[in-house]
């Protein structure tokens, strides 16, 4: 298990223990995180799970890859630590990783 | 209004699932017409992932969401259906002989002696950018598609996106627009490299402008577009335009189909699990449009609901004649009709 913080865009805190191997987007959804709204269900085909990683942990998070970039095109306010929540994957490393949900999604 | 084309089925949606109810009804004998938005049939599989593969289609390992749509294409051929693209259906009513009557978006009417509805998600239209006020100034200045060039004639045009749409419009409007904007929140491109270089050149001689950012507002009054608001690398910028052109993909709307009076459970079509039948006798409805107990959005589950349907189908457009069970593996006739014996 590995601590998480999902930020709604009104600032409530969701903290969570998330399961290794389980994808940002699943818990927020499990937590009914709102601003999250996956309508793929995690294929990386819509940009309905848009977050901002927290600057801290942005480097360690990574930035995405060309496919998730390409869906980032339809994301609402894109910045540079813009990520699709289910394309981040809960390791031990991201022990106290604190992600932002935008104003709105695509 | 054209003649109206006659056929034994008309198939609303030329998804995964409305394909291979054209093979099922094809074994008994039955005619199908298919109309989509798309310009091609897929539906999701190859509209949002066609190159993605699939993992859970019996007997197929791994087949992506393109080839599966090829492979549906050729089991149905011999069946000859005729597919009506670019048109949305848009009309429906019982005509008093008991056979259907649907119209689409261009005028076309069908009639037929049931319909299948296999919409999926709803028919795929453009997504509107989640510009604050965008939709005051749709359809006057914001369009989602170019139905007439002579539309953006002499206008300062804005378009924003980067796939092969905006890439081919840029290309495209330069001659009839006055002055041609591209606005696009990265440098790379998910269109055909060719477009993306010719854009370049265009952008380096200054018959267009291309410009990384992200669209934040719009201004103008009554409709009338005059500037959009961009957020760059280099902070805010305005550019002029009095059209624009937003390219962000499709997103699926039940559409017209909703005012046809189905019974619905939250925009999906109520029907029975022995002949997939709305409460409009006549009226089918599989895939991933149809709402039962247990219901799944899968490809496998509407191609099962499809079968049944056609028994169903079959006994409506033939009362009386015994509907006869068989396998196309040992009857001749069912082998005949597929063109292999
Ligand atoms: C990213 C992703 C991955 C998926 N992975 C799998 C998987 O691994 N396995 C699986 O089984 N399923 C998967 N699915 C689900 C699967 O794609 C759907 O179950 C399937 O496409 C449903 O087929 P359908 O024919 O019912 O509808 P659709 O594929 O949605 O096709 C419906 C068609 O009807 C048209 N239409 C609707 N209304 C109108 C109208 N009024 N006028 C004209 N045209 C209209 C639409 O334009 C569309 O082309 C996945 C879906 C997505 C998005």
């Amino acid at each position: 298990m590995t601590k998480i913080t999902i930020v709604a865009f009104d600032g409530t805190r969701f903290d969570i223990e998330a399961e290794n191997g389980s994808t940002v987007m699943e818990n927020a959804i499990r937590n009914s995180v709102p601003g999250i709204e996956a309508e793929c269900g995690g294929a990386c085909a819509c940009a309905t799970c848009h977050v901002y990683v927290d600057p801290a942990w942005a480097e360690k998070v990574g930035a995405p890859e060309a496919m998730e970039e390409d869906m980032l095109d339809f994301a609402f306010d894109v910045r540079p630590t813009s990520r699709l929540s289910c394309q981040i994957r809960v390791r031990d490393e991201f022990d106290g990783l604190v992600v932002q949900v935008p104003e709105r999604q695509a | 209004m054209t003649n109206p084309i006659e056929t034994d089925v008309v198939i609303v949606g030329a998804g995964p699932v409305g394909l291979f109810a054209v093979f099922e009804l094809g074994l008994y004998d039955l005619k199908c017409h298919l109309i989509d938005i798309l310009d091609r049939p897929g539906g999701q599989c190859a509209e949002l992932y066609p190159e993605k593969p699939i993992y859970d289609i019996p007997a197929w390992p791994e087949i992506t969401g393109q080839a599966l749509v090829d492979r549906l294409m050729e089991q149905i051929a011999p069946f000859k259906p005729e597919f009506h693209f670019n048109r949305m259906v848009a009309g429906f009513r019982r005509l008093d002989d008991g056979r259907f009557e649907v119209t689409t978006d261009e005028g076309e009417l069908l009639v037929a002696k049931a319909v299948v509805i296999a919409a999926g998600g709803g028919s795929f239209q453009a997504k509107r950018p989640p510009v604050p006020g965008i939709e005051n100034y749709e359809g006057q200045s914001v369009f989602y598609s170019v139905r007439r060039m002579e539309e953006f004639r002499d206008q300062d045009l804005l378009i924003v996106g980067g796939g092969d749409s905006a890439l081919d419009w840029t290309l495209n409007l330069r001659s009839v627009a006055k002055s041609v904007t591209l606005v696009h929140r990265r440098p790379d491109f998910r269109a055909a490299p060719d477009s993306v270089n010719k854009m370049f050149a265009l952008n380096e001689t200054g018959d267009i402008r291309f410009q990384v950012g992200q669209v934040t507002g719009l201004s103008g009054a009554d409709g009338q577009l005059t500037a959009a608001t961009i957020k760059s690398p280099d902070g805010e910028i305005e550019i002029p335009c009095t059209r624009m052109l937003p390219f962000f993909g499709l997103t699926m709307k039940l559409g017209p189909i909703a005012d046809w009076g189905l019974e619905l459970n939250e925009n999906l079509i109520k029907v029975d699990t022995e002949k997939f039948e709305t409460n409009i006798p006549g009226v089918f409805a599989i895939g991933d449009i149809n709402w039962y107990p247990g219901k799944l959005k899968l490809i496998l589950s509407g191609f099962h609901e499809a079968a049944l349907m056609t028994q169903a189908v079959k006994r409506l457009v033939s009362p009386g004649e015994k509907v006869v069970f068989q396998y196309t593996t040992s009857s001749t006739s069912l082998q005949k009709k597929l063109g292999v014996s």
